[in-house]
């Protein structure tokens, strides 16, 4: 090999540096072209492509929580409304111990063991970048203290919060109910709606009664700024703003006092109450007992209030109303006799003499009367004011199963009754194929009789029975049951009444009707079983009572001695509908372990429907009524009136 | 008088030289003043490292390169030692080992190898001219291999690719034979897979993210991604003095420093940039001709070292930043902020002045 660096010439080997020097050159020029290239592709060919990337790296979109809705009732009184409050942030991620970090938080402001237990089990909830309220309503002084040792807790912040508050507590909770903190099931359902972009900016959710039902008409809008933001995420200015678009009110055909009075009746004891304007479907009271004040709930409820609530042996979160069901005993009857009636069975003159019992042909089993020794003669309108069950055992008997459940799932037993709120049951109808289905048995003849007086599988849900009542009080007309009488536009308060909907017309004959009407005002009549109720009354009042047997609620799984044998006894039930002639109010109440229908759940039908119809407030003394032994809480009108007969129980 | 001084004062200043790399340092000014955030405390500190830089060329410029000559080995043999006193006492900031602390002074040796190597070899080169065999070669190589792998392993992965290549390219110039260039370069792709095994797991990361950035965009990819649509969104003329989102808003990392081209880039678009290696390729140019000019052997082989090596700056900074280059830690030379380099590319520049004015002075 022989090099060219060997040849000594000078000339030549300055020649041979510079051939070297202008490959070097050539490569460096090639290189530098690639560079152009390169930002020529870049700048060029995808400046589009980047200039997308870098606008939105730099404009970021922060949502606007639109004000939530506001809910009202029929008068204007303020049931849901929302405040701004400050509140005490914490985001995990930023801070390395939290549990010391709230340590010294609880020097500046008040921090309870229940704030604590709260934020442990939101924490617990939520991811670790996301603001976890420690504290909420913070005063000013407090709020002004935190300020100044600020920068002592980096990644705590006061933040300014829109507040969800229930002004009354807890009246009406299980219908106005509540918002709670967004969860997993939230948004994926969110998801699926298609409406998870809306909730950007929230952190609340309508989670129960009217709160979850009309979650879209509350909610609003969320509105957006367009800001622009530095690789930090924090915001250095506003571009542009879309304003949030404000939720609608709701105006319920809710009376709040009306319903005030309604749970006050109820006293300490448990139950519900569903009263309806038959003529539209509004809801005029719901009431189910006991409550419980929805304020604990929206900013997260702490466990010992939880299990409070959720343990409780009175079961105060079940949503009675549309989730406790019950046989609706005889206050079913009316409804058996219309179908008889309709059947051209047991028409006037038609009458039995009643022994006391009912036998099946060629069996010898008895079904017996709640009156062992019998009615004597009864006819189809003193069945019903009697509540004569031999009548009704005979009559289901002839008529067979088939022919009741149908007649009577046009009142809407069995089936929902499109309230607007969530979760409501069927109840059941029970049929021979139902039974088969469900528990692969046949279907006996007895269970037709025992349908006949609401007993056996049937099982009803109070907003079913005060449905019922209210159908048979508009003559047939069945109405959608609706509790939002009205929406109010939040931006130019105008007010979109909600139309009533006529879902069933059910062909009666109006002397069939008279007739069961006739036997059901003779019920607040002396010689009816909830006399009481009519007893000095300036308007009629046709009702039915009934009883049934406890299957409705689970018991819990401790039993509290003391209240073993109360816990025991009958639900009293009680439909009724006044003024008879001219029905405004139908309702049915149940009160739990109450024993007789017509003596303790007659009792608070009357005062609703006093308040409803007279205006005419109870006796404060008697608000706290409706005790077991109260027989006659009606006395302050009549001091006359004889004590009820009160319902019995069946076997 | 005033003009006496100031011949003397310029005697030994390239004009040429002089002018685009003033005029390359005003556009930095002007790039850091936006990239820093309108920060005059990054300005001044800037300006001083200029100062000092101009003073170093100054006085480079007017050493005779006989003496630059002659102090080749020591200057080597010094820095040998300096970068052996790094490897045992060397003080390790963000993971590696680079500073020497002397007392008086933190240094960094390996940039005072990036001119004592190029010297060292073109003084060898010149020492063996007469009767330069193959050995020679491969002892140059040695000479250049074992700074290389001190600094290698501090580890340093920019430094020593930019000694390297001043290495390199003297070896090359001095006339290394074309057949062995293409035989080596054959031995190196077949040998890549072992190379590959003996990098760090955070160099390995960098090439594996250079062929797919968006593997790890908020990670090791996100300073490729951020550079890229910065550079990007500026278009043809740029978005403006002062005016780049990405870079005003934070989102380029080390936006004085490695990645200011991307500022650039976003502020004064493809015109810009162009501009940029059009600066940058007068002077490699103005390089070339100096080392072509050049009365001996010394002197050719060092001034053309420092110009390509002048070249593998640019062209590595633009290329990792505009994501053609793994990512290396290699400044925009002339633009980006800090002193060392500064200092080193000037003291470079002012050889090539040295080189080339003496050279007047001896042939008149």
């Amino acid at each position: 090999m022989r090099f060219r660096s060997e040849l000594k010439n000078y000339q030549q080997e300055s020649h041979y540096f510079r051939m070297r020097l202008w490959v070097a050159g050539l490569l460096m020029l090639v290189c530098f072209g690639i560079l152009a290239a390169r930002m020529f592709h870049l700048q060029m060919t995808r400046h589009e492509h980047f200039h997308t990337l870098a606008e939105s790296n730099r404009i970021s979109l922060v949502p606007i929580q639109p004000n939530r809705g506001m809910i009202l009732d029929k008068n204007g009184v303020i049931l849901a409304h929302n405040f701004f409050v400050y509140s005490l942030e914490i985001t995990p991620a930023r801070v390395k111990d939290v549990e010391e970090t709230v340590n010294q938080l609880a020097e500046l402001v008040s921090i309870d063991a229940l704030d604590r237990k709260r934020f442990k089990k939101i924490m617990s909830e939520s991811e670790e970048f996301e603001s976890i309220p420690l504290r909420t309503h913070l005063n000013e002084t407090e709020a002004a203290r935190f300020a100044v040792n600020r920068y002592r807790f980096p990644g705590v912040e006061i933040k300014s919060r829109l507040f969800r508050h229930y002004p009354q507590g807890p009246l009406g909770s299980h219908l106005v109910g509540y918002i709670g903190r967004i969860n997993d099931k939230d948004i994926e359902n969110l998801k699926e709606s298609g409406q998870l972009s809306n909730y950007k900016g929230s952190d609340h959710i309508g989670k129960t009664g009217l709160e979850q039902y009309y979650e879209s008409t509350l909610h609003g809008k969320t509105g957006f700024k367009q800001v622009e933001v530095d690789s930090g995420g924090h915001a250095v200015r506003v571009l542009s703003s879309t304003p949030p678009i404000p939720g609608n009110n709701l105006i319920l055909s809710v009376d709040s006092k009306l319903q005030k009075i309604g749970e006050d009746a109820f006293g300490d004891r448990r139950g519900a109450l569903v009263a309806i304007n038959p003529r539209n479907g509004e809801v005029l009271a719901y009431v189910s007992m006991p409550t419980f004040d929805s304020n604990l709930f929206v900013g997260g409820i702490d466990t010992e209030n939880w299990k409070l609530l959720n343990e409780s042996l009175d079961k105060p979160l079940i949503n009675r109303p549309l989730r406790g069901i019950y046989p609706p005993g005889s206050t079913f009857k009316p409804f058996i006799a219309l179908a008889g009636l309709e059947a051209g069975k047991r028409l006037p003159p038609f009458s039995i003499k009643d022994p006391g019992f009912f036998t099946l042909p060629g069996n010898r089993h008895r079904y017996r009367d709640w009156k062992p020794e019998g009615h004597g003669v009864v006819d189809m309108q003193k069945a019903i004011t009697i509540s004569c069950d031999t009548f009704f055992y005979g009559l289901a008997h002839e008529m067979g199963i088939h022919a009741m459940t149908d007649f009577v799932r046009h009142f809407g037993f069995g089936q929902k009754s499109g309230i607007d709120i969530s979760g409501e049951l069927e109840g059941l109808l029970p049929t021979p194929e139902w039974k088969k289905r469900r528990w692969n048995q046949p279907w006996y003849p007895g269970e037709t009789v025992i349908f006949g007086i609401g007993q056996g599988y049937m099982l009803s849900t109070p907003m079913q029975l005060a449905q019922a009542t209210a159908i048979f009080a508009n003559n047939g007309v069945a109405m959608k049951p609706r509790l939002v009488a009205s929406i109010q536009d939040a931006r130019n308060d105008s007010i979109r009444p909600v139309e009533p909907i006529i879902v069933d017309r059910i062909e009666l004959h109006p002397e069939n009707v008279a007739i069961v009407r006739k036997g059901m005002e003779d019920v607040t009549l002396p010689g009816g079983t909830a006399v009481a109720v009519g007893a000095g009354a300036p308007y009629t009042v046709a009702a039915k009572t009934g009883t049934a047997q406890v299957v409705g609620i689970k018991q819990g799984e401790k039993y509290d001695a003391s209240k073993l044998d109360e816990r025991h006894r009958d639900h009293a039930l009680f439909i009724a509908y006044a003024p008879a002639d001219d029905p405004k109010i139908a309702l049915a109440v149940i009160v739990e372990n109450g024993g007789g229908g017509g003596a303790t759940a007659g009792p608070i039908a009357r005062k609703v429907i006093d308040y409803y119809l007279l205006g005419k407030e109870p006796a404060p003394i008697e608000t706290a009524a409706a005790t077991p032994a109260a027989a006659t809480p009606v006395t302050a009108v009549n001091p006359a009136t004889p004590a009820t007969t009160g319902d019995h129980p069946h076997d | 008088m005033i003009e006496r001084l100031l011949n003397r004062l310029l005697k030994h200043i390239d004009g040429f030289l002089m002018g685009t790399i003033v005029m390359t340092l005003l556009l930095g000014l002007f790039v850091l003043y936006s990239a820093s955030g309108e920060s005059t405390g990054r300005m001044t500190a800037q300006l001083t490292n200029i100062s000092v830089a101009l003073v170093v060329m100054w006085v480079a410029a007017n050493i005779p390169p006989q003496h630059l000559q002659r102090v080749a080995l020591p200057l080597y043999l010094l820095g040998l030692v300096l970068l052996l006193g790094v490897a045992m006492f060397g003080e390790i900031t963000n993971g590696a080992r680079r500073w020497l602390d002397l007392g008086v002074a933190r240094i960094q040796p390996s940039e005072l190898m990036k001119i004592a190597v190029p010297m060292m070899l073109a003084w060898y080169f010149a020492k063996r001219e007469e009767s330069l065999q193959l050995a020679d070669y491969a002892i140059a190589a040695i000479f250049l291999a074992v700074p290389a792998a001190f600094i290698l392993k501090q580890p340093d992965l920019g430094t020593t690719l930019l000694i390297v290549g001043s290495g390199v390219f003297v070896i090359y110039l001095a006339g290394f034979s074309w057949k062995l260039i293409l035989a080596l370069a054959a031995t190196f792709a077949a040998l890549a897979p072992v190379l590959w095994s003996l990098l760090h797991d955070y160099q390995r990361r960098r090439i594996i993210i250079l062929f797919d950035p968006h593997q790890d965009p908020l990670g090791a990819g996100y300073h490729t991604i951020q550079a890229s649509i910065a550079i990007g969104s500026g278009g043809l003329a740029g978005k403006g003095w002062l005016n780049g989102t990405q870079s005003q808003l934070d989102f380029i990392p080390e936006r004085t420093t490695d990645f200011i081209l991307a500022v650039f880039g976003e502020e004064f678009g493809l015109l810009g940039n162009l501009f940029l290696l059009l600066l940058f390729t007068l002077i490699i140019g103005r390089g070339m001709f100096i080392a072509a000019q050049a009365q001996n052997t010394f002197c050719r082989l060092l001034a053309g070292s420092i110009t390509l090596t002048f070249f593998t700056y640019a062209f590595v900074n633009i290329g990792m930043v505009s994501g053609i280059l793994p990512v290396v830690g290699v400044p925009l030379p002339l633009i980006s902020y800090g002193g060392t380099s500064l200092v080193t590319l000037m003291l470079g520049f002012g050889i090539l002045m040295s080189i080339q004015t003496h050279k007047k002075l001896v042939a008149t």
